[in-house]
């Protein structure tokens, strides 16, 4: 009971900080939006709905009837036009896109550090970072530009084109998951997982791995720049629609999660123990393991290699709310730290890499907090 | 004699065993090439401490681990309160048998309370909070353990003795029928031992059952309703400790010579345990009472020789320590004097024996018809070693013959 309660308390306080956050965010950049702009663009962009209509039979061969459902907007706070396109349409999706990354990335080392009981772990650890800078370079080096027309039932055709954003966030989010899988699989001896073995594994596959990227650099022409700034990491450019399959990936996946925490708890204790707390240790191992790939696989395949986030935010919260998962991986999750980093990496004349904002303003952190406080315990 | 005791315990059959918290039956485990167990069989009943005992690397832990389902078996059966171990989840494992290990890996700063609280995971659903229940056993395990007192302490902050209760109480949380304990009182002093081997067996009398891999003989002796022997991976010997305990037992089990008599503060067996000194064994007459004719029978009876001893008044040091190692005693009754049958009886076996010790204080309590006969004249007041006895007793043999 205390342990929820405790859960709860930190989590909407770390959701008021981040919302907080948010608002601030967005009214930063090259024009100053005040707060309570911001506050208003939002309120009217909010849309209730209202009502359901029937449009008329679609195209293509089935011919479905249309639902359609009608949005009312309940507020109209008078607001320059400018200043809504500039919130809604670029610094917002933009904002979201980094908490919901930071979010991904948090959960994940969170989940990883647990797991292997070690604090150097990270979501990276599993190979699904180098997976996905493989897939997103390979695409990007690559000739073929995937054009091509879907023509889905009931909606007609639709043109596909792959060659920008789209496909490298597809070829990155599919690296990453057969580079996890892969570390997996060679890990794996008779449905047993080993700890170690997956730790030293992951290690061959990144290495591995790290030796294509530099090759297909080598290779890469004109689109080294491309490549070089999504190895970086990067949140400019972010649109809604990422924004919305990153949000639709997440956090049901963050719900798994949450519900192997105490078994996150007992795992600490080492598996043996854990077997013999009744904890299918093999079977969460899988849980765990897919889960987080997944979960990052959808965080760095839309923002490339965003560095420390994932392996300071846990420290730093442990720090604040002690190390059971309960409470730790909601609040790690709940973390403002990539949402600030973002905005501190675009608040100056020329944007940098968000990744570089991360690790210049996490290393120091990290020292410090090591410097200051038994993180060496752990 | 311990090498006739059948590997399977007790006799029992297969059909009785079927509700009992823990039957193994013909355990076989293997890591890679080499057979760590073989052909173990083991019954825990209801209300009953088993001790497994036997020297390191004679596959106890191994054994508990077989239990768990930790290690794969290559051959025989466990069963659980009647259910085969491998038709069980890991959460259904969980709600049987609770294990006690000797450390924890545990280093995050989890509360004591916290950690006791992780003994509920096999009776908890996924998003369930604690109950009732829940709440319920982690204060009786923290109570019947005594660590309420830090419950809320962190686990890092504890001593190694305090870790330790914490993670008998985290066993206890888990409201098993049956517990597991590797080596419980190895790392503990002997006031933290003694309580510790006392609340198990508390706990036992309460109607749990307990399997206790335990090194130390005495403890296992004193709190044991049975006792297993491993050596090598096989049951040397199984059953009450008083039964099972013996010098040929500890002999063939540790490779080390023993003396097993009786530890006059508990009544329970007392081991002592001498390195292997592998001489060949004769008839030895001692002649001599008192604690020093005793430390020497002792020595001699667990180094194989055939003893005989006399004449000394019954209940003298000397006596109880000639009759622990099955020696022939010709004893009077206490202040009694030694009268002429018992005189002749001693001389008798002395006259037969390879060597003769007379142990003299100078009193005169020797009589001069086996003081003449003695090979071997001791003083209490300046014993031989251990190592120097033994080394003359084989030279006054080899010289008689």
């Amino acid at each position: 009971m205390r342990v929820r309660r405790r859960a709860t308390l930190w989590s909407l306080t770390l959701s008021v900080v981040l919302a907080v956050t948010v608002t601030v965010s967005a009214g930063v950049g090259p024009v100053r939006i005040p707060p309570a702009t911001v506050l208003r663009v939002v309120a009217n962009a909010v849309a209730i709905p209202a009502g359901v209509e029937f449009g008329t039979a679609g195209a293509g061969p089935l011919a479905l009837p249309r639902l359609g459902v009608v949005y009312q907007s309940p507020f109209a706070f008078p607001v320059d036009d400018t200043h809504r396109r500039i919130v809604v349409l670029v610094r917002l999706p933009r904002i979201l896109l980094a908490a919901l990354v930071g979010f991904a990335l948090a959960a994940a080392g969170t989940v990883m550090q647990g797991f292997f009981r070690n604090p150097m772990a990270d979501p990276s650890i599993i190979g699904v970072s180098s997976g996905a800078a493989a897939g997103a370079v390979a695409f990007i080096v690559s000739p073929v530009a995937l054009v091509g027309t879907l023509w889905i039932p009931g909606v007609g055709a639709v043109d596909v084109n792959l060659s920008h954003g789209a496909g490298v966030s597809l070829f990155a989010f599919a690296g990453a998951l057969v580079a996890a899988f892969g570390v997996y699989a060679i890990a794996t001896r008779r449905g047993r997982t080993p700890v170690a073995t997956l730790l030293l594994a992951g290690v061959a596959v990144q290495t591995f791995l790290g030796a294509v990227i530099s090759y297909l650099q080598l290779q890469a022409g004109e689109s080294l720049r491309r490549i070089v700034a999504w190895l970086m990491g990067h949140l400019s450019g972010a649109t809604w629609s990422e924004v919305l399959v990153v949000g639709l990936v997440v956090p049901p996946l963050f719900v798994v999660l949450l519900g192997y925490t105490r078994e996150l708890n007992v795992m600490l204790l080492g598996e043996s123990e854990a077997q013999g707390l009744g904890v299918d240790v093999e079977r969460t191992k899988r849980v765990l393991l897919a889960a987080s790939a997944l979960v990052t696989a959808a965080g760095v395949a839309f923002a490339g290699i965003v560095g420390f986030v994932g392996l300071v935010v846990p420290h730093m919260l442990r720090l604040v709310v002690g190390p059971d998962h309960r409470v730790l991986l909601p609040t790690a999750a709940l973390g403002t730290f990539l949402v600030a980093a973002d905005t501190v990496a675009r608040a100056g004349a020329t944007e940098l890499p968000v990744g570089v904002v991360t690790a210049a303003v996490g290393a120091p952190f990290f020292v410090y907090l090591l410097d200051r406080r038994e993180v060496y315990e752990l | 004699m311990s090498d006739e005791v059948s590997a399977t315990d007790d006799g029992a059959n297969d059909e009785a065993d079927a509700e009992h918290p823990v039957v193994v039956r013909d355990l076989a485990v293997s890591y890679g090439d080499s057979t760590v167990v073989e052909g173990v069989d083991l019954t825990l009943e209801a209300g009953s401490l088993v001790g497994l005992v036997g020297p390191n690397g004679a596959g106890k832990t191994t054994v508990l681990r077989a239990i768990r389902g930790v290690v794969e078996r290559d051959a025989g059966s466990v069963r659980l309160d009647g259910a085969p171990l491998e038709t069980l989840s890991a959460r259904a494992v969980g709600r049987r048998v609770a294990s006690v290990p000797q450390e924890t890996g545990l280093s995050f700063a989890f509360t004591v309370r916290a950690v006791v609280e992780m003994g509920r995971t096999p009776h908890r659903g996924r998003f369930e909070g604690p109950d009732a229940s829940d709440a319920d056993a982690v204060e009786n395990a923290l109570a019947r353990t005594r660590t309420t007192a830090f419950a809320d302490r962190p686990i890092t902050e504890l001593s190694g003795g305090e870790r330790s209760r914490v993670l008998l109480a985290r066993a206890l949380a888990q409201e098993t029928p049956a517990l597991l304990l590797d080596e419980p009182t190895a790392s503990l002093d002997v006031n933290h031992a003694v309580e510790t081997m006392a609340l198990i067996r508390r706990l036992v009398d309460d109607g749990r059952a307990a399997i206790a891999a335990i090194h130390d003989l005495e403890m296992a002796a004193r709190y044991c309703d049975r006792v297993v022997v491993l050596a090598n991976g096989r049951v040397r010997a199984a059953g009450p400790p008083d039964a099972v305990l013996d010098a040929d037992t500890v002999h063939e089990a540790f490779d080390a010579e023993a003396f097993v008599g009786r530890a006059p503060a508990t009544g329970g067996r007392a081991v002592t345990a001498y390195p292997s000194a592998d001489a060949a064994a004769h008839r030895v007459h001692v002649a001599g009472v008192g604690p020093e004719t005793a430390r020497i029978v002792a020595r001699l009876g667990a180094a194989g020789h055939d003893l005989s001893v006399g004449v000394v008044p019954a209940g003298d040091a000397a006596a109880l320590a000639a009759a622990d190692v099955d020696a022939t005693v010709v004893s009077v009754p206490p202040f009694a004097d030694v009268d002429e049958s018992a005189q002749a009886t001693a001389v008798e076996l002395a006259e037969c024996a390879a060597v003769v010790v007379a142990v003299t204080d100078g009193s005169g309590t020797l009589t001069g018809a086996i003081r003449e006969r003695a090979d071997l004249v001791v003083d209490t007041a300046d014993p031989p070693t251990d190592e120097t006895l033994l080394a003359r007793v084989a030279a006054a043999a080899g010289s008689d013959a």
